[in-house]
């Protein structure tokens, strides 16, 4: 039996934080998605202290083999997920893993506190691709920067934490290393890749934010790199995660040294996609759709 | 209207037929398990295999408005009208007979009726299209026809290559239905001009102040429909298009501005909206389109 930080699993395939929405896919599918839920553990979308509407469309644009992204983490803030979306989550038949941003170490703190006293939240996820509003650095871009934060929060909660490194540095190792000596309890990599694209008829960037993160089958060498590169740095548990959309992708992030793995821009094309990625992994037992006729 | 829900997850389907329908195509399916959809909902297509084609692409499903349906063998017909504008419909549109199409819906919402949305004194309802934009207003009049709701249907189109669907407004007998009027902007069907041309002298006139005006159709099309309604105070629902990448509230792509601030997930709390729930489109975004 897989697990993660202690956290037992049913089979060893997550999602990608933002790449699944529960409480939307239950009133789309309804208690369907209970029955069949296609992952081990469920990650949130990033949660931060105030609400975010998120940014201006255009928001998506398809690349080969995969997509950019600028949604900009719309959520709800700290105090409507906990009334509004942890109820909710909380239904879910399987641990729930939050992931959690802020752009000061006291902001932060404030949100791993509230979550330490909800038993429903099994871990929490670091989402560190944002600026530290003190220093102007991205956090997970500069190995001091994250070292300081895990120092902050490490002594707040007993929950494991997990740190989703971003793969835009040149040496992701180092930041996995600062990670575990700060204390984190596993890794997760790669976020999304930087990228743009410029609408061709247009010459305008594709994207209103004018760049967003490229992910998708496209990156899945990036991070199978990155995944080598970070495996050898750390003892700690990796989820490795990047353009996996099948058992046999999962397979080499497996074989790679990722501890467990996660689903995310395969989810949009097939909402099973988890639970059909566990099954091509051999984890009989999970429920998936019926295959092509032919 | 309660809209149906959607089997969990993707399933394949079978291509019945592909057709030629003026310059669009028609791709049927057969869905074997899905529920029956009502007019405004849609589906996330890709076809099995050879999707990723020339250069990676297409890559994501697309959402396409259902344009009609009826029983099948062994299931549900499903019609897709297709205008090639890129490589998913580019290869959508080239599906032949026998090869399998992954499915997901049907999603998203119903248009409603009149009654439900203007009380029961509604004098019925006005459809208006434009493009490809047509297709889910075949579904709708079809419906209304059979429930005796009364109609009228405009549609519009930008020139003959540009134009197709007509076939879909059709009665048995292959004439198109007497309710139908058509508006080109190059002359060679009906009136020379816009379709809210038509729109406008129709609200100005006769009994359509107590109507519900019904429309999909480009950016520019369906933001003319809304400030016509608004001036004649006439409600209208909307069905409008945005990038998708998933269609079940995950991406988080198609966020549309609401009044007042925020945004509207189009999968999800649409793809039909009242117009007093839609922002001001700005002028640029509207040249963009």
């Amino acid at each position: 039996m897989p697990e993660l930080c202690g956290i037992e699993l049913a089979h060893p395939v997550l999602n990608g934080s933002g790449t699944y929405d529960a409480i939307a896919a239950r009133r789309v599918f309804g208690n369907a998605l209970l029955e069949e839920f296609p992952f081990a553990a469920f990650v949130s979308k990033t949660i931060t202290p105030q609400p975010r509407a998120g940014n201006e469309p255009r928001r998506i644009w398809e690349t080969p083999a995969g997509m950019l992204n600028s949604i900009g983490l719309p959520n709800k803030g700290l105090e409507g997920f906990l009334a509004e979306d942890l109820p909710q989550l909380a239904e879910l038949p399987v641990p729930l893993i939050v992931s959690a941003m802020a752009t000061n170490h006291q902001d932060f703190g404030r949100i791993i506190t509230a979550l330490d006293e909800r038993e429903e939240v099994a871990a929490v996820e670091l989402n560190v691709s944002c600026p530290n509003v003190h220093s102007g650095l991205i956090v997970g871009e500069n190995p001091s920067e994250t070292l300081a934060l895990l120092a902050a929060l490490r002594p707040l909660t007993e929950k494991p934490l997990i740190v989703k490194l971003t793969p835009n540095v040149a040496d992701p190792a180092a930041v996995a290393v600062a990670a575990e000596e700060g204390g984190a309890d596993a890794v997760s990599l790669i976020n999304t890749l930087k990228g743009a694209a410029l609408d061709r008829r247009s010459g305008e960037p594709a994207l209103a934010a004018g760049h967003g993160g490229l992910s998708g089958p496209a990156v899945r060498p990036v991070a199978l790199a990155q995944l080598r590169a970070v495996r050898v740095a750390i003892g700690l548990p990796i989820v490795g995660m990047g353009g996996i959309a099948s058992g046999a992708d999962a397979a080499e992030f497996l074989a790679a040294g990722a501890t467990v793995v996660a689903v995310g821009t395969e989810n949009f094309s097939d909402p099973r996609a988890g639970s059909r990625v566990a099954r091509e992994l051999g984890y009989e037992a999970v429920p998936v759709a019926a295959a092509p006729s032919h | 209207m309660q809209a149906p829900r959607a089997p969990f997850g993707r399933r394949p389907a079978a291509v019945l037929a592909n057709r030629a329908s003026g310059g669009y195509r028609v791709v049927s399916l057969l869905d074997r398990e899905g529920t029956e959809p009502v007019a405004g909902q849609f589906y996330m297509l890709a076809a099995a295999e050879r999707w990723a084609g020339s250069g990676g692409r297409p890559y994501l499903p697309r959402a396409i408005s259902v344009a009609e349906t009826g029983p099948a063998a062994a299931g549900l017909r499903l019609d897709f009208l297709l205008d090639d504008v890129g490589p998913g419909t580019g290869r959508l549109g080239e599906l032949e007979e026998g090869e399998e199409v992954w499915l997901t819906g049907p999603l998203g919402n119903a248009f409603g009726e009149p009654g439900e949305l203007a009380g029961p004194g509604a004098a019925g309802a006005i459809l208006v299209g434009g493009g490809v934009g047509v297709a889910p207003l075949a579904l709708l009049r079809r419906r209304f026809s059979e429930r005796g709701i009364a109609h009228r249907v405009l549609l519009g189109f930008r020139d003959e290559e540009h134009s197709g669907g007509l076939d879909l407004f059709c009665s048995a007998a292959g004439a198109l239905c007497p309710e139908v009027r058509l508006a080109s902007e190059d002359g060679h069907a009906g009136h020379r001009g816009y379709v809210t041309d038509l729109l406008e002298a129709m609200l100005a006139g006769d009994d359509a102040g107590s109507a519900v005006v019904y429309a999909c159709g480009p950016p520019p099309m369906l933001e003319a429909v809304r400030l016509l309604c608004a001036d004649a105070v006439v409600p209208c629902r909307l069905a409008l298009e945005s990038p998708m990448a998933c269609g079940y509230g995950a991406c988080f792509g198609c966020a549309v501005p609401k009044p007042g601030g925020g945004y509207l997930r189009l999968c999800v709390d649409g793809p039909v909206l009242s117009g007093e729930h839609l922002a001001m489109v700005p002028e640029a975004e509207l040249a963009r389109a």
